[in-house]
């Protein structure tokens, strides 16, 4: 064959004739893709199609970042496991997936949550960020720690049937998450996929087009998504944009920046629990400590803020909880007595410590969030309790 | 347009307003048409739609686009213009 660079094997060649057969892409482009390094975060929903397309391309040095294990319920969309990896490491049975997929390509596995510690080093050795990550304050880190870094951020987001693309940061007066999302919502106002569901082909569309304009930078064809974002609307087929700027007052990639180094974001996000003297959450209590104060007859009402499908999958009525969804509290005040002590309970901790706050507000001094929600109650207390 | 108002007349415009994903659910629509008086901005309108029902829940600086172009709040409308509110989503 012509004009294939020596540094590809016969094996290589072969693999990816459709691309070198292309005049787009063609050898030149496809030594691109070998040399590029780019950075998977979340090995998700988005990041099963972003990572399997982009190890099937022949991206040379492939990383991946995720904590996590694989959970039944993670299968109807996260395309890269099976069966077989239930309970597994998500990173241990990615690297199996990818390595069968394409043994030419180096896998970088970084088996830990994204934090400010240590973004900046991770990402650092990279090119190029695809941003699958599912909650805000890992967006706005993985936004800043790319816009001080000088890479490119792709970024898509899902949500039930509809998604989004861009692609941020990096220079040429690009904008970044920050110029479009400014502040985070408020906790609790954004159902995560867990809490308002994902129709499980939207990630592999959603993520196939970050793949693709990864794909797009890396070899320098085409016109990427830089200054535009992609509203996709799957009910209804639509895509839409919406054309964007780089706002010369954005707090981190703007004219006079005032975030200069990584901060605190679930603080950012209004996540972080209310902290007392001595260092602890004043406004939460653990599941461990609530099942003994429970056991003790300490009388604590249980208010489920969760919406009844999630109540009908498992609840604490046992213990006297009872469920009034999140967006009914502000109508049924009256049902609860602020001289009480009172647990605000939902799935992860998230909307619950919303309520607390509101209650708080209210003059509900002794409201307090179960830290972690259900989930840390099936960790910490029942094992029996279901996972969702 | 014109509409009658107390104590006059005054001129008119009617905005497109679309709605995405959690935006849409507030609105239970995923277009209404608003009718503003000249000269209001995209500030206004956003005040305006947070007096409508569930809508209130919208965040009084969401993101936005005026026709298909994102917009600072302080953006004046004209009739016929289409804004897009763009909410967040973190999803992945």
């Amino acid at each position: 064959m012509t004009g294939v660079p020596s540094d590809f094997t016969p094996a290589e060649s072969l693999r990816y004739a459709r691309h070198l057969v292309l005049p787009e892409i063609g050898p030149a482009g496809q030594a691109k893709l070998k040399a590029a390094r780019v950075l998977v975060v979340g090995a998700g929903g988005l990041g099963s199609p972003v990572s399997l397309y982009l190890a099937a391309a022949g991206v040379g040095t492939l990383g991946l970042v995720d904590f996590d294990d694989v959970d039944a319920s993670n299968l109807q969309r996260q395309v890269l496991y099976g069966e077989s990896d239930l309970g597994r490491p998500k990173l241990e049975a990615a690297r199996e997936r990818l390595r069968d997929l394409n043994p030419h390509i180096d896998l970088v596995l970084h088996h830990a949550r994204l934090t400010s510690g240590n973004a900046l080093d991770i990402i650092g050795g990279y090119d190029i960020v695809v941003d699958g990550t599912d909650n805000f304050p890992t967006r706005y880190l993985v936004n800043d720690a790319c816009v001080l870094l000088g890479k490119r951020n792709v970024y898509g987001s899902i949500l039930k049937f509809e998604g989004q693309v861009s692609v941020f940061g990096g220079g040429d007066d690009a904008p970044c998450y920050r110029c479009l999302f400014r502040q985070p919502p408020p906790p609790g106002l954004v159902p995560s996929c867990a809490e308002g569901g994902v129709l499980g082909v939207l990630p592999g569309i959603i993520g196939t087009l970050q793949a693709l304009e990864t794909i797009k930078l890396i070899t320098g064809v085409g016109t990427t998504l830089i200054g535009r974002l992609l509203l996709f609307d799957g009910m209804a087929l639509k895509f839409r944009e919406m054309k964007l700027r780089r706002n010369p007052e954005c707090p981190v990639c703007g004219d006079d920046p005032t975030v200069t180094g990584l901060i605190d974001y679930e603080e950012f996000c209004g996540l972080k629990a209310e902290a007392g003297v001595d260092g602890e959450a004043t406004d939460e209590i653990g599941a461990g400590e609530l099942k003994g104060r429970l056991d003790a007859g300490d009388p604590i009402e249980l208010v489920d803020v969760r919406e009844p499908f999630e109540w009908g999958m498992a609840n604490l009525e046992e213990y006297g909880a009872r469920l009034i969804p999140m967006n009914q509290i502000p109508d049924r005040l009256e049902e609860l007595d602020p001289a009480r002590e009172i647990v605000l309970i939902c799935r992860s901790g998230s909307r619950s410590m919303q309520v607390t706050r509101y209650l708080r507000s209210r003059g509900y001094e002794r409201a307090r969030n179960l830290r972690g929600g259900v989930l840390a109650w099936g960790e910490e207390v029942d094992p029996s309790f279901p996972r969702y | 347009m014109n509409g009658r108002v107390p104590g006059g007349y005054v001129e008119h415009m009617r905005i497109r307003t679309l709605f995405f994903a959690t935006y849409r659910d507030l609105a239970g629509a995923e277009a209404l048409d608003i009718d503003l008086p000249t000269g209001a901005t995209a500030g206004d309108l956003v005040a305006r739609l947070r007096q409508r029902g569930r809508l209130a829940a919208l965040p009084s600086e969401p993101a936005l686009a005026v026709n298909e172009e994102y917009a600072p709040l302080s953006t004046g409308l004209s009739d016929g213009d289409e804004v897009a509110l763009l909410p967040p989503v973190a999803g992945g």
